[in-house]
Order: structure tokens, then sequence, then C-alpha cells
């Protein structure tokens, strides 16, 4: 139920309802997006960014929170760590246990590695787990693997790395049938056809799902294989900083436990970061969607030890943050509520854009109406619009919420709003890593030898922005990839002499740039207690 | 102006904003989170939460990111409970209804009291999947138990040791592999894909300059 403020507005939504589920509008044409996302999208706000004055991206520009944990002091200083006796001594180093991670541990304990994850957190406490409206795989006959290229290359503002693109939409229905055959349980008809949707930007209805639980079902179902496989989970103790060898090989991970802060060493033949996203870093102070842990940790590891990183400027705010209640403000409300037929309306009652869009274009479009247009609604945490979810009944038949969106109803329910029956109101939140740490197609970083990177800490296989569904199609297909091929590295490896100069020698380009700061990274947690 | 409300963390009393979720009125008191905090957003079982109103007999379970705080609630958060995850190889599994047996008999111990249902954080009818583990219909169970975050509530709860989450587990696993119904098309697929159907198509696409990926993009058919 809403207040009565909100009552107007309602009204005129309600309304015109019937009228809006008829209306096809209209999509913009490739000139009006350019120029929307120019005027209104929060990556083109010159002010956010600062210039890296040091590191393999030096005179890159970053948003200032990014720029500040990866120009920071280290957590430990060499001393702090004794290398010649390491607690863990392992061929496959895993670092986050995400849908990435758990996919590599798998593939790599296949490959018969001796595989270890550490995770800050627990195993599955990852955006893999929040993901909720589906996976991409060009798998029915009026699609092809091609097709799902041109969408993505297109969507990502043709910027993507095309050789990693290749892999992910050429890999997308063998990583499907693996998750299937593991015993994911995606949405199917009596027949055993998938039942797929459009996202934004998509040409052919590729969206897999499991309800809207599909990144849940994926992440747990891997975790009880990885637990199947008893390989070793480290819970509760972040990766602080890589070792590298003599000759600048990656070699293992100085280690933290979470609550005690005890150090300990962990020797690998190669390592797998697979740390995730950077939404809780709140770049221009945005609510997230992201989970507690998404803090970038991946890509301070990396650029410390001199990996590059490849679009590090470009963040995803996802259109459909929730703008209302406040308690749940910036939470996300998946795209497959838009696919599902639901419209994304004005205060006026107006629908305002097509619903499928790309992300980027979406939101830019949703913070041009608030804005600049003023048709936004005030929602006591900021502006939103309507997304009348009611729509997806009338369209899809009584008790279609209940079937494909559960998650959704049940969100809003707590909270006494029936999106069966009433509209939620929207605004965009920060949503996703667009860039990350530079790889080749086989996962190893451009330029760290043993260092391997998979999931949303790459940069690169999205270009610019990435379609809904692919980045939990991205993190099985590159999260398998980097287990076998780190797993194969592995065997021919001899690991060289530890060491942690970098850390001195990062210390000392601190000092010679001028930089002057008290932040220590990587960030591990947000800190959000009241001071 | 906001409005304040009595909250027992741990037993320990503090004034906090009524309009705060649990998991913020602890931030709010000053705790920095690490055990019992995840997705903050109700999919991840992290903060899974034991509750009691002063005067009311009832204890109330909750996901801490999920619920407001009321006047006078007494929380304990429950972040980790000890649940029994049994080892097996889905590759080889017994797919009928004597897996249970094998794995969790201690679900036929059932004594129908419910405790689990109420217990739910999500609302789940637990003690219904439950029963459809036992009788083999793992169909239903993984039906009946798909929005589970697995944040062991019901368990903690239970006089015959089940660890419900664990159980619907293995029930959703043995129907999405064994029993849902194969997918044609994808096999199709996949296949074509290792015969090098489309190398050609997607070959092409490496090398096109962007001009022309441009112009294949902006004319490309829409599906409706």
């Amino acid at each position: 139920m809403y207040a009565e403020q909100f009552q107007k507005s309602l009204k005129a939504v309600e309304e015109a309802r019937e009228a809006n589920i008829a209306l096809e509008p209209k999509r913009m044409t490739a000139q009006q997006k350019e120029d929307l996302l120019a005027e209104f999208h929060p990556d083109y706000r010159k002010d956010e960014f600062t210039e890296l004055k040091i590191g393999p991206n030096k005179g890159d520009k970053v948003p200032h929170e990014l720029a500040e944990t990866l120009q920071a002091h280290a957590r430990i200083s060499a001393e702090d760590v004794n290398l010649e006796n390491p607690q863990y001594d392992v061929d496959v180093l895993i670092i986050g246990g995400g849908g990435a991670g758990a996919s590599a541990a798998i593939e790599a304990s296949d490959a018969g590695a001796n595989v270890m994850i550490v995770t800050k957190l627990r195993i599955g406490d990852a955006n893999t787990m929040m993901a909720e409206g589906g996976i991409q795989a060009a798998d029915k006959p009026n699609d092809s693997p091609a097709i799902h290229f041109v969408d993505a290359f297109g969507g990502g503002h043709f910027a993507a790395k095309r050789e990693l693109l290749r892999k992910l939409v050429c890999d997308a229905p063998e990583a499907i049938k693996w998750l299937n055959e593991l015993g994911v349980e995606f949405d199917k008809d009596a027949e055993g056809n998938m039942i797929t949707t459009h996202g934004g930007g998509t040409s052919r209805k590729r969206m897999h799902a499991a309800k809207d639980y599909s990144g849940a079902e994926i992440m747990r179902t891997l975790r009880d294989e990885v637990l199947n496989r008893q390989i070793p989970v480290v819970d509760f103790t972040a990766a602080v900083e890589l070792i590298l060898d003599e000759n600048g090989k990656c070699a293992g991970a100085v280690l933290m436990n979470m609550e005690t802060k005890e150090l300990m060493v962990a020797r690998a033949k190669t390592v797998i970061i697979a740390t995730g996203g950077a939404g809780r870093m709140h770049y221009q102070g945005f609510p997230t969607s992201n989970h507690y842990g998404a803090t970038a940790d991946g890509l301070v590891l990396g650029y410390r030890v001199g990996a590059k990183l490849l679009y590090a400027e470009t963040l995803q705010y996802h259109p459909t943050g929730a703008a209302f209640p406040e308690q749940i403000f910036g939470a996300l409300v998946t795209e497959k509520v838009r696919s599902l037929g639901a419209k994304l309306v004005n205060a006026n009652g107006e629908v305002f854009m097509h619903p499928l869009e790309t992300r980027d274009v979406a939101a830019a479009s949703i913070i041009r109406e608030c804005n600049a247009r003023s048709n936004g609604i005030e929602t006591g945490s900021g502006l939103g619009v309507w997304l009348d979810t009611p729509m997806i009944e009338k369209i899809g038949g009584e008790g279609t919420i209940m079937k494909r969106i559960p998650a959704m109803w049940r969100m809003f329910d707590k909270y006494g709003i029936d999106i069966r029956k009433e509209p939620i109101l929207v605004y965009p939140t920060l949503h996703y890593q667009n860039g990350g740490l530079d790889i080749k197609e086989d996962g190893e970083t451009t330029n760290i030898e043993n260092l391997f990177v998979a999931g949303e800490a790459v940069g690169g296989i999205h270009g610019r922005n990435r379609l809904m569904g692919n980045s939990l199609l991205d993190i099985i297909v590159f999260g398998r990839s980097a287990g076998k091929n780190a797993a194969q590295k592995a065997k021919n490896t001899q690991v060289g002499t530890m060491t942690l100069s970098h850390i001195a020698k990062f210390e000392q380009e601190i000092e010679d740039a001028g930089i002057v700061t008290d932040t220590v990274s990587p960030k591990l947690l947000p800190s959000y207690a009241r001071k | 102006m906001e409005n304040m409300v009595n909250v027992f963390l741990f037993g320990k009393k503090y004034q906090v904003p009524d309009n705060l979720t649990i998991m913020r009125a602890m931030e709010y008191a000053g705790y920095e989170l690490v055990r019992g905090c995840g997705c903050r957003n109700g999919f991840c079982g992290a903060c899974a939460t034991i509750y009691r109103i002063a005067g009311d007999r009832e204890l109330k379970a909750c996901l801490a990111c999920q619920t407001k705080v009321e006047d006078n609630m007494y929380v304990a958060t429950l972040p980790f409970f000890p649940l029994v995850k049994q080892v097996y190889d889905i590759e080889t599994v017994n797919t009928t209804e004597q897996v249970m047996m094998q794995l969790y008999p201690e679900i036929y111990a059932c004594v129908g009291c419910n405790a689990c249902t109420k217990a739910c954080t999500q609302g789940l009818n637990v003690m219904q999947y439950i029963a459809y583990a036992q009788r083999g219909d793992f169909e239903a169970c993984a039906e009946e138990s798909f929005d589970c975050v697995m944040c062991g509530v019901c368990s903690s709860r239970c006089p015959a040791g089940i660890s419900h989450p664990q159980v619907a587990m293995l029930a959703r696993r043995i129907n999405g592999k064994y029993l849902a119904p194969k997918c044609g098309h994808l096999e199709d697929r996949v296949q074509e894909i290792k015969d090098g159907t489309f190398t050609e198509l997607i070959e092409a696409l490496m090398q096109k300059p962007v001009e022309e990926m441009k112009e294949l993009y902006n004319t490309r058919e829409i599906e409706k």
C-alpha cells in the first residue's frame, strides 16, 4: 500500500495501464542513444573521475573511489610474513568463492590439480547468488552464436575484445549443458524446451532462467558440487597481497583471517583471481545491488603487482534498482520484470521509453526523466519512476508473477506492496563492473605469468556495457576455462623463490608521485557502522 | 523527525530509528559486520536471525536484511548453523526414494511438529517438502523448496535433527539432472558448435571493421 503522497500519480498509472500495454514504444536510434548517454550516463560525468598517477594504467581515468583504493598503501609490509614456511601449498589457488571461483575449482579438480578456494566470507557469498534474471546462450533454432556476438558487441559499444567475446558466445550452450548436468533446474516446458525471454538489447529470446533465482540456483548447485568433491574452502579469509617469484611470476598470496587478523601464506603454482565486482565502492554515491563483499579487491591485488586494467572507467548502473521503500533502496529489481512485459512509466502515467533498451541507455533515460524532465516521483529516498508490474499479469495471465518472478513478489510483499496489483518505484543502482583485469583468451593476465582472472574481475569481455544474462554466462565460461588452464599450467610450473618486494616498490611509486593518503587496500568490506 | 525504538542486540539495549532493518540497526549501533551479513538483499541466507518481542511467548525467525526492527525486539543472529551435508557423486547417485534413506535417513524421524515451517524465513512449507522427499517425489520437493536460501533456521528448530536445506538441495539436483525433461535444442546446438557449423560466420565477425559491425548491429532484426 502506498501512502497518500503517491496516490495521484498511481491513479494516472492505473488509468493509462490498458493503453500503455497496447503501446509499442519506439526504440531509440543510434544517434539518440549516443546523445542521451553523453548527457545523462554517470560514466560520462568528467568530474567523477581521477587520473591514475602510478601503476600499469598510469594516465588512465577511473572513478575517484577506485583511484583511491588502487593507489593506497598495502595492508602489510614484506616483514610481516615469513615466506619460508607457507601454511598452504597447492597447485591452483582460487581467490573468491562466487560462481567463477566455484566453476574454476570444479574444473581444476577435474583436471587433477590440487586446488583450494580462499574466500573472505563464505563460499556462495557473491554477486552470483543475487543474479536474478537469467543467463544467455544461443541455443534456439532461430538463434546462433554469431547473432549473440553481434548483440553483445553492439550493446558493449563495439569495445569488447573480440577473442573473449567469441569464446563467451561459442561456449555458451556447452556452459548451460554443463550446469544442467550438474543439476541446475532451468525453466523448461513439458518437452524440455528452454523457456527463454528477451533481455535489454537482445535480438533473440535467449535468456534462460530458473524463475528469478537464476544466480542463486546456479550458485547453490556449484557450491554443493565443490563440497561433494571435498575441495578445501578456507572461508572468512581474505587474500590481502599476491606473492610473485624472482622472475615476476605469480606464486601465491598472503591471506588474512577476517576475524583474528592472523596472516598466512599460500604458495601456489598458479593463482586465479575470482573476486568479483565493486558495487560496495558506491561510485558517485550510488546505492548498489551488489553483495556486501563487492569492493574491487581483485583489481587492487592485480594492479599492485603490475597487472593491467581494461575499461576500469566503465560501470554498469542497473536501470531498475528499488527506489522505495527505503529499506530495500538500491536492491535489484530484475530486468526480467521488463522481459515479461512491465513498462517504465513516469509520474504522469506516460511510457517514456522502450522497456528493453540496453542497460546503460535505460539507466540514462530514467535519470533524464527524473532530473531534466522533472517527471519523476519523490520516494522519500530520492526520485524514481514507476515500473508497472501489474501489466505482467494482464499480458501473461494471472499467476505469471508467482511462477516467473516469485523473489520479486516476496521482496516487496515484505513491505506491504503486492506487485501483482501495484506498480513499484525504481531508479538506477550501481550494479556491475564492466572493466577489470586484462586477460588473454585462456584467462591468464596479459602481463603477469601464472596469474589468471575469471568473472566480474575481468575487463574486456563485454566492452563498455554488458547485456543482461551475459555475466552469469561469463563466470561459467571463463571460470571453467581459467580452472582448466590454470591446472594445466600448474603441471609445468616450478615455483621459484617467493618475494613480496613489489610492496616496497609500489610504496616508492606512491611517494615519488607525491600521493598523500591514509587509505589501505584491498578494502575487503565497506564501512557501514555509524561512527 | 525519526521515531526511535528500543532493540536488544544479543541482549544489550540500543535506541535505533524505527525504519531500519535489523541489519542496519546493528550497524547504526556500531557493529562492523563480518559474519551474519551477505547479499543484504534476501538471497544468500547469511543473516538468519531469531527474535522475540518482549512479552510475546513466540520465538520468530527472519533474515536481518529483510526485516524492520520493532520496539522491544530481542535479537540473536544465527550466521552459522552446522547443517549435515552428505557427500555424494551426482553422476552415480541413486535417483529413487532410497537415496534419502541412504543419505538423510533422519527425515523419516520427522515428528510432524511443523516447527520448520513456522520458522522458515522465506515462508516456505518446509515440512511439506520434507514429506515429498520422504516419498521420493523429488520434483514436488524441488518445486516446494525452490525459494530456499539455506539459512538453516528450520534445522535449528527441528527435534528430529533434519538438515532440511540439504535434503532439498539433493532433491533439486536429482530433479534438474535426471527427472526434468531433456532439452533437445540444447544438445543439438552444442553438437553444431563442435562440428564447426558457425565457425565461418564467427570468424567473419572477428575481422569485420567496426563501421560494418555498427551497420550490422543497428539494422539487425529483433524477434518479437
